[in-house]
């Protein structure tokens, strides 16, 4: 075995200090007394208080948890579904293009796609709003399950699927009998993947959204730009913190299922 | 349907079943994903007017059955007519070179050093490369700005334990976009290096060892080449996005800090040329379909 060494721990401590402390700043200075974002002035959640009253938070916030959950839940099935056809019904006819509009939203520049969906909502005269940013949401979010269904339908045992189906099951209920649990733990974190996703997203959401139909990270934006305030760090932690809760239980769910790795 | 008849019932219900279930996610990316590049190419062969929307219709339908083409190649000879396009091609591609290298060599000793950790540790140390991917891109970003900025931690700290004088300015260069790039990308390189890493054969590194190579250069001869598909993977996952950044070179650059992405948002929500941007997205396209394709095609060959 090869030893793990003073290099290794180097590596670790500042590659890990380098991913967190920023995050950490960040959620330190939230609860700062002071407006001034770099000088302590002692511990307060007072602004914690003052985001409860801006209304134009709670209202993106409020959008942005409608849109996420949909356009989720859709792009669960969605993507459960892509990956299913790309793991399981061999090579038909369209294949490679398939696989190419499954991988390519997954690197594509998010300015690119963003444009491109509006063009063409414009295009065909689709007023925009939440449901155009949660068509455009489902679209990309449903790569992301379609390749985390995929990573999980090829490291499992198929012989079990081709029994039922020789025995006589019909396709349907083979996959909801038989496959659907075997690869729930990925559904499940396929759809906290497109949560975060969509929750997260502010290029593709400033393209496709109307008015009224302001985002919480477009909201983030407009404030960033103005200026550092410890509002912004203050919301920013309730959002890590959902993320980070949302993340360790995916987690536990996989590791339960001794399924732990997320793949990109 | 002429073989209508010939197939036996249950297996003909299978068949349009088959054909139902890769027709539902096949379709919804046709059109929402491929159909919309259509309709950018359209628009940026348009010109545009003060109307809503800002573009000339590329088929003019008259009183003729048959409709005249409109279409003006203007945008694309303005982009090459006007040296600051050219130049914010050229200076993405330099940035998302830089970066990509810089977070290829961070990304694979952290990479490198989970997957050499003891056995249980690597899931705690896994979860942690994993938290900062799943949180926000703009949160990640804008927590960057209270350290890097003059008045920020960082000068604040060096200034405290006296290192230097006056505060350095990072904030607004291109110092501060390669930091930015570099964080936020680096949980994209730590994944597919890991997920690789992890997988290798250790017999192989012990036969090289055994046979008195030095580590050092077991690493380059065997442990570099054995990762090769996780490295493409990885510097994949990052060029190519970065090359169309806009968050980080709009909150953390300057305004001498180029890079398309931002030149797209500019001429599309502040100048309102759609035509103008149709056709930087166009060419930006054009330059990634190459790598788009590669990466693909690596990721097929790792899942098969």
């Amino acid at each position: 075995m090869k030893k793990f060494g003073n290099f290794n721990i180097a590596a670790l401590v500042i590659g890990f200090s380098f991913l967190y402390i920023p995050i950490i700043l960040l959620i330190l200075f939230s609860f700062n007394e002071s407006r001034l974002v770099t000088v302590w002035g002692g511990f307060s959640t007072k602004w914690y208080g003052e985001l409860m009253q801006n209304q134009g938070i709670k209202d993106a916030a409020w959008v942005t948890i409608k849109v996420a959950f949909v356009s989720s839940t859709v792009a669960t099935i969605l993507g459960t579904i892509a990956g299913l056809v790309m793991t399981r019904f061999g090579n038909f006819r369209g294949r490679t293009l398939f696989s190419g509009m499954i991988y390519a939203p997954m690197v594509m520049p998010e300015v690119i796609i963003g444009l491109s969906t509006l063009l063409m909502f414009v295009a065909l005269a689709v007023d925009r709003g939440v449901f155009t940013v949660t068509l455009a949401h489902i679209t990309f979010s449903m790569c992301y399950v379609a390749v985390v269904i995929q990573s999980r339908m090829s490291s499992y045992d198929d012989s079990i699927t081709e029994a039922a189906l020789d025995l006589g099951c019909t396709p349907f209920r083979t996959f909801i009998l038989i496959t659907l649990p075997i690869i729930l733990p990925a559904v499940i974190s396929g759809w906290l993947l497109s949560f975060t996703l969509s929750l997260d997203d502010l290029v593709i959401a400033s393209f496709t959204s109307g008015p009224g139909s302001t985002t919480l990270p477009m909201k983030i934006y407009s404030m960033v730009r103005l200026g550092v305030t410890p509002e912004i760090n203050a919301v920013s932690t309730i959002l890590v913190g959902l993320v980070t809760l949302g993340v360790i239980s995916a987690s536990i769910i996989g590791r339960r299922q001794k399924q732990n790795i997320i793949k990109v | 349907m002429k073989n209508k008849q010939k197939i036996p019932g249950p297996f003909k219900s299978l068949l349009s079943g088959r054909f139902a279930v890769i027709a539902i996610p096949y379709v919804w990316l046709l059109s929402f994903f491929l159909l919309p590049f259509i309709f950018v190419l359209k628009i940026s062969l348009a010109e545009p007017i003060m109307a809503i929307p800002p573009y000339t219709a590329l088929l003019n339908w008259g009183d003729s059955w048959l409709p005249s083409i409109q279409a003006s190649l203007d945008s694309y000879l303005f982009l090459f007519s006007d040296s600051l396009y050219i130049k914010a091609y050229l200076s993405s591609l330099k940035i998302a070179i830089i970066s990509t290298i810089l977070t290829l060599i961070i990304g694979y000793s952290i990479a490198y050093s989970v997957a050499r950790a003891p056995s249980r540790w690597r899931g705690i140390l896994l979860m942690l490369v994993i938290l900062p991917f799943w949180t926000s891109f703009l949160i990640r970003v804008y927590a960057w700005i209270g350290i890097l900025k003059t008045e920020g931690l960082l000068n604040l700290a060096l200034m405290t334990i006296g290192l230097i004088d006056k505060p350095l300015i990072i904030m607004n260069t291109d110092l501060a976009v390669y930091i930015g790039i570099v964080y936020s990308y680096l949980p994209f390189m730590i994944l597919p290096l890991y997920a690789n890493l992890e997988k290798m054969d250790m017999s192989l590194l012990e036969a090289a060892a055994d046979l008195g190579c030095r580590p050092f250069k077991t690493f380059w001869t065997v442990t570099v080449p054995l990762s090769l598909p996780g490295i493409l993977a990885g510097c994949f996952l990052v060029f190519i996005p970065v090359m169309g950044e806009f968050v980080i070179p709009d909150l953390l650059g300057g305004s001498e800090t180029l890079m398309i992405g931002k030149v797209l948002w500019t001429e599309f929500f502040y100048n309102r040329d759609w035509p103008v941007a149709s056709a930087v997205a166009i060419i930006l396209l054009a330059l990634l379909v190459v790598p788009i394709m590669l990466y693909q095609r690596s990721q097929e060959k790792a899942i098969s």
